[in-house]
């Protein structure tokens, strides 16, 4: 089977600092894979190469078996791959559905279709199960939770085929993570999406994921299915890497 | 929310409901501010509002509006131009070397001077966005740049308008009495749509709002401010033209500079339009030069000295500043 989207020997750089030394990785059409490692191994380098924010310094990225250089978040976009980053990329002085459709707007040339963006923003929440009076408030007024939530409906509802998600569980209270696993699991079941996960929760990870990757120091060092390793061994391996650099 | 406002008594709901409304509206402070002034200098003096001297304010209120469009634009995308000023004073010449010295037409020399004025904005956004010069800077040096090449170009002498530009040109352009201020009304409205409701505007909110996540989002944050610098410079030129047009004389001290330039982000900034980037309101500048213009005109009539005037000019915009943010600290008390 053809990657969806398949990384060989990327490297980057930044001045003195090596991010990546050499990372090949891949996720196959409809696979959630997860992505752990401490904090400052590359993840999130490695999230905004894949989605075109970067450019790499060495290797080659493939999009359904073809090589593609991505040369910018939008041309990432055009190929099917879009992310919701850490820093979520929201912008706090537009209304949740202004963000939910940024630069992706919906427009009755010359102007911005507004009402056409509210009601799929309203709906598009609905189904994600995200409490939300009004969809017209700045986003500035809402909850860390909320946020994120907005930002990855933003990312699922924009018929990507493959989905980078950079901890999209940190500012989350239980029933908001919740929200955002059954979501994975919904479109891990109708198989059409591709989902890379960076998580520090390895129990969620194990639960929503297919396989399991772990970058360590700009490599990764560990590839398995979540049904053919554990919380124990996950842990191990973090805990291990710093006791050994100790 | 408006629940609470209900059990009020005296303000019938509806009342009630339109003023919270107003109060929300960003515009709402200075708007009160400006009617506020009209009731005064009305009360102080007969004339205040006389034609004559309602064509008096318009045609002060109507350059420092249009060039306020694109500072606003600018401060809304987290940018400001110091430049502007003097490419509406360097525009007027523009036009008259074309017209004068190369025999081109005057409409095609009108927009060549616009065009070239546009280009001043586009070297102002090239060094800010490539070269990652803060816009303070960069704008002060082309600011005296600019001032040199309209000095060494004009060498320091007004010249009259061009003979082919004089009749309708002129009348439409400036010179006529409500000419300036139809055009302001006009580019007002068309920014404001454009800010307001289509992604160029949005965008513009966005990159000085989050110019990170902007720019992960996709949206190329050069592109908008190289285009919002162009746009200032060309208004800067079009404001500049108008001027000439209006006292009949291209001359190189008057109609621009820094006053033109202070002015304007004066009247953003009283208008509404916050220094930080993400937001900013471009009927807000209209109202906001409309103050500055009756600040200055109203002291006048009531007999003040010129010099006395600025002093009052001053200490009116800290005023009318800190109502401003009074008032809108209200508004957002309203609104959560």
């Amino acid at each position: 089977m053809t990657a969806a989207l398949e990384v060989r020997h990327v490297a980057k750089r930044f001045g003195a600092l090596t991010a990546l030394r050499d990372i090949t990785l891949h996720v196959d059409p409809g696979e959630v894979l997860g992505l752990i490692g401490d904090n400052g191994a590359g993840k999130s380098t490695l999230i905004k190469i894949l989605c075109g924010f970067h450019r790499p310094d060495e290797g080659q990225i493939l999009v359904n078996g073809d090589e593609v250089t991505l040369r910018s978040v939008d041309h990432a976009r055009s190929l099917g791959i879009d992310a919701v980053y850490q820093d979520l990329a929201l912008v706090n002085e537009l209304s949740v559905y202004h963000n939910m459709f940024l630069n992706r707007e919906l427009v009755r040339w010359p102007l911005l279709n507004n009402r056409k963006m509210r009601r799929r923003a309203e709906e598009h929440l609905r189904d994600m199960g995200v409490d939300l009076p009004d969809v017209t408030v700045e986003v500035a007024k809402l909850s860390g939770g909320q946020r994120q939530a907005i930002a990855v409906a933003r990312s699922v509802y924009s018929d990507a085929r493959v989905l980078l998600l950079d901890e999209p569980l940190a500012a989350m209270g239980a029933k908001e993570g919740t929200m955002i696993l059954d979501l994975i699991r919904d479109l891990k079941q109708r198989g059409e999406v591709s989902v890379i996960i960076i998580a520090h929760n390895y129990a969620q990870v194990l639960d929503v994921c297919d396989r399991v990757n772990l970058l360590q120091q700009g490599r990764i060092t560990f590839d398995k299915k979540a049904a053919d390793t554990s919380l124990e061994e996950l842990t191990d391996l973090v805990v291990a890497e710093y006791r050994r650099r100790r | 929310m408006s629940e609470t406002a209900a059990p009020a008594r005296g303000l019938p709901v509806v009342g009630r409901a339109l003023l919270d409304g107003f109060v929300r509206r960003r515009e709402a402070s200075v708007l009160l501010v400006a009617l506020g002034l009209m009731f005064y200098f009305r009360a102080a003096s007969d004339v205040f509002l006389s034609r004559d001297n309602l064509v008096n304010i318009a045609q002060a209120t109507a350059p420092t509006a249009i060039v306020a469009v694109g500072i606003v634009l600018l401060l809304v995308s987290g940018e400001i131009d110091l430049s502007v000023g003097i490419v509406a004073a360097f525009a007027p010449f523009l036009l008259h070397f074309a017209i004068d010295y190369y025999s081109v037409p005057v409409l095609p020399a009108f927009v060549l001077a616009l065009a070239l004025s546009a280009f001043i904005g586009l070297v102002n956004g090239f060094i800010v966005t490539q070269l990652r010069v803060p816009s303070f800077v960069v704008t002060l040096g082309t600011f005296f740049a600019v001032q040199g090449l309209l000095l060494m170009t004009s060498h320091a002498y007004p010249v009259p308008i061009p003979e082919p530009a004089k009749g309708r040109f002129q009348t439409w352009l400036g010179a006529g009495p409500w000419a300036s201020i139809t055009w302001a009304v006009l580019i007002v409205t068309v920014f404001h749509v454009i800010l307001t409701r289509t992604r160029w505007g949005l965008h513009t909110i966005s990159v000085g709002g989050n110019p990170v996540g902007a720019t992960e989002a996709g949206i190329r944050a050069s592109r908008i401010k190289i285009g919002n610098f162009m746009i200032t410079s060309a208004l800067g030129g079009l404001a500049g033209i108008m001027e000439a047009a209006r006292i009949n004389t291209i001359d190189p001290n008057i109609g621009g500079g820094t006053t033109l330039t202070f002015a304007a982000i004066s009247a953003a900034v009283i208008g509404g339009t916050a220094l930080a980037g993400g937001s900013g309101t471009i009927v807000g500048a209209l109202l906001g030069a409309l103050v500055l213009a009756e600040l200055q005109n109203g002291f006048n009539l009531i007999g003040y000295s010129a010099n006395t005037i600025f002093l009052i000019l001053g200490l009116a915009i800290l005023v009318s500043m800190i109502a401003n943010q009074y008032l809108s600290r209200l508004r957002r008390a309203g609104r959560s």
